[in-house]
């Protein structure tokens, strides 16, 4: 090993160190997930790589059925899909008018909706629960849908309104000179030209949707029927206490779309998970 | 199965509906005078949103402001009651205390992290699977994240197999095994650091790409100068990515305050590890008192209102410079 090798020892030192801190909980989880009852309450998880090797799928067996987590991910994808499409649908108009059209208090609504950006949901909690408890929408899906949609639209506008203000005017102009309507113009020039920023904005409201737990707790409630991934594996945290094989293999169905979406679509997953962060 | 015919209705109807009435729209601002027709579209393009954030966001603020004047009922305005009620609960004090220790340490140790793997993730070969395990996290809820950091943090008495992994790590050094969620010296910690874990991801790609901005001629000139790299890094570096560190902390410092998945999972605010957000819920859920849970929510926003401020200013100066 020549001496500028030996000099970067301490730094790839470091960097390992830290991916394995950040690496460690998850493998933990997922490994753990394979092992048998009897394994995991008397041995560590780490041992599962010493003979014998003893794996099995039980424990996902046991979640997926008896503990209701294969309807719950049913209900996950229910909650999260419309709440995805919905306010990105309605926002893209919206970002439109922001960022081509001029109307009075455009400025002043704008500025609203940055702030509304930052305001908690916690402020909205109870008004909004009266408000379907009136129209009889609790514990409904078409109640969080509403909820997730009002929520998620500050953020999709303030982010499409900004993308599509970065597109080219010489672009509109030749649209308009060959006579295209507004409508042309959206559907056929803004709305293509903006796959990127539609894509990171749906990764970002599906994980924001997909990962809530306190708007599923407060509109949906614990009822098996409609109760998502996050609330169903939270109450197990209270009723199955030390089985770690099962809490694990639950997290990790939680958690299997996620990752794969990350996987799959990296690029986009984290441009739109950093821009997004700041919604409130 | 109904589920499914109501998700269908959902996915396609709800986008075909918005274009028809698009389409709609554009057939009514037609039959208006040409001059006419730029004013009023705008309002119809912007309606259905406008609709969504007054009913699901202006319209609850402003309301739950209100409320917080009411009795647990909202039946008779008690004046200033709550806040009195809240400024003098010991839960409530715990749980401001507890928010004040997630403020400054959560911050700080997402920033120090983030900033740390940027900087040094930059030095070697593999940086882009290195930033991408960092990352991995990020899409990890916090209810799961909460379940698999439970798992490591789990404990045994002395003397027994330690199964969970930190107490397995301590004792093998040669420590004593910790309740670490229990334990009142170390719980909030252990709870904050969940949350570091889950976010430090975001903190390094924003960092990295601030990073990648900082001119190498600069940093090359500083070097020919004989400036070490501990130096370059304080009066370069630093200096250049203080407006990108602004922006990231402030987004941590909106979370910290609003913190609420890992407590409720992990704790739920026993052991003295109440948060506001929490308490709230509590207030709500388990109380059913909704004048101090609204007194608590406003606290809340009263809390973020400075980092709104600070935002508005932002967003107003990149307006300017657009």
């Amino acid at each position: 090993m020549n001496a500028r090798a030996v000099s970067k020892l301490p730094l790839h030192v470091t960097i390992i160190g830290i991916m394995l801190i950040w690496t460690v909980p998850t493998l933990a989880m997922l490994v753990n997930s394979f092992r048998p009852a009897f394994l995991v309450s008397t041995t560590g998880w780490w041992e599962a790589f010493v003979p014998p090797f003893q794996f099995t799928l039980e424990n996902y067996e046991k979640v997926l059925t008896t503990n209701h987590m294969a309807e719950a991910f049913v209900n996950s994808l229910t909650v999260t899909i419309p709440g995805t499409i919905i306010p990105i649908a309605i926002a893209a108009f919206a970002a439109y008018a922001f960022a081509w059209m001029k109307f009075p208090l455009r400025n002043t609504l704008f500025l609203t909706l940055v702030a509304l950006l930052v305001v908690p949901l916690q402020m909205t909690l109870i008004p909004v629960l009266r408000l379907f408890t009136n129209f009889q929408l609790n514990g409904t899906f078409l109640a969080i849908w509403l909820a997730h949609t009002g929520y998620g639209l500050p953020f999709a506008i303030y982010l499409l309104r900004n993308f599509f203000g970065g597109l080219p005017r010489e672009l509109f102009e030749a649209a308009a000179i060959d006579g295209a309507g507004v409508i042309t113009t959206f559907f056929r020039l803004v709305l293509p030209l903006s796959v990127p920023a539609l894509a990171s904005l749906a990764i970002f409201q599906f994980l924001w949707v997909w990962n809530d737990l306190l708007v599923a707790l407060v509109y949906l409630g614990g009822r098996t029927a409609v109760a998502p991934m996050t609330v169903t594996v939270s109450n197990l945290v209270n009723s199955l206490g030390q089985n770690w094989q099962l809490l694990t293999s639950a997290a990790f169905i939680s958690t299997a779309l996620p990752l794969l979406v990350f996987f799959a679509l990296q690029r986009y997953f984290v441009r739109g998970m950093t821009a997004g962060a700041v919604k409130g | 199965m109904e589920q499914f015919g109501l998700l269908a209705v959902a996915v396609i109807g709800v986008p075909l509906a918005l274009t028809g009435y698009i389409f709609l729209v554009e057939a009514i601002v037609g039959t208006l005078p040409r001059r006419r027709r730029p004013q009023v579209r705008p309002w119809f393009w912007i309606g259905p949103a406008l609709a969504f954030v007054l009913v699901f966001l202006v319209y609850p603020t402003l309301q739950t402001i209100w409320l917080s004047f009411f009795d647990a009922s909202s039946a008779n305005f008690v004046g200033a009651d709550n806040y009195t009620f809240i400024a003098q609960d010991d839960n409530v004090r715990t749980a401001l205390r507890n928010n004040v220790l997630w403020v400054v340490f959560y911050t700080a140790a997402v920033l120090v992290f983030g900033l740390l793997i940027a900087v040094l993730a930059d030095r070697v070969p593999y940086e882009g699977p290195a930033k991408s395990l960092i990352f991995v996290p990020m899409a990890i809820s916090f209810v799961a994240a909460s379940v698999v950091w439970k798992f490591i943090y789990a404990y045994q008495p002395p003397g027994v197999l330690q199964t969970g992994t930190l107490n397995a790590v301590v004792t093998t050094v040669g420590g004593e095994p910790r309740a670490w969620l229990t334990d009142l010296a170390t719980n909030n910690f252990a709870l904050i650091f969940v949350a570091v874990w889950s976010w430090t991801g975001f903190a390094t790609v924003i960092l990295s790409a601030g990073l990648k901005g900082v001119p190498v001629e600069l940093l090359e000139a500083a070097r020919v100068d004989g400036a070490k790299e501990r130096t370059v890094f304080r009066q370069i570096v630093l200096p250049l990515l203080g407006p990108t560190i602004a922006v990231v902390a402030t987004t941590l410092v909106i979370f910290a305050l609003k913190a609420f998945d890992v407590v409720y999972v992990m704790t739920n605010g026993n052991f003295d590890t109440e948060v506001i957000a929490n308490r709230m819920y509590k207030e709500l859920f388990n109380s059913r008192n909704f004048g101090r849970a609204a007194a608590i929510a406003t606290l809340l926003l009263a809390a973020i209102i400075p980092v709104l401020i600070v935002n508005l200013r932002r967003f107003r100066f990149q307006e300017a410079i657009r």
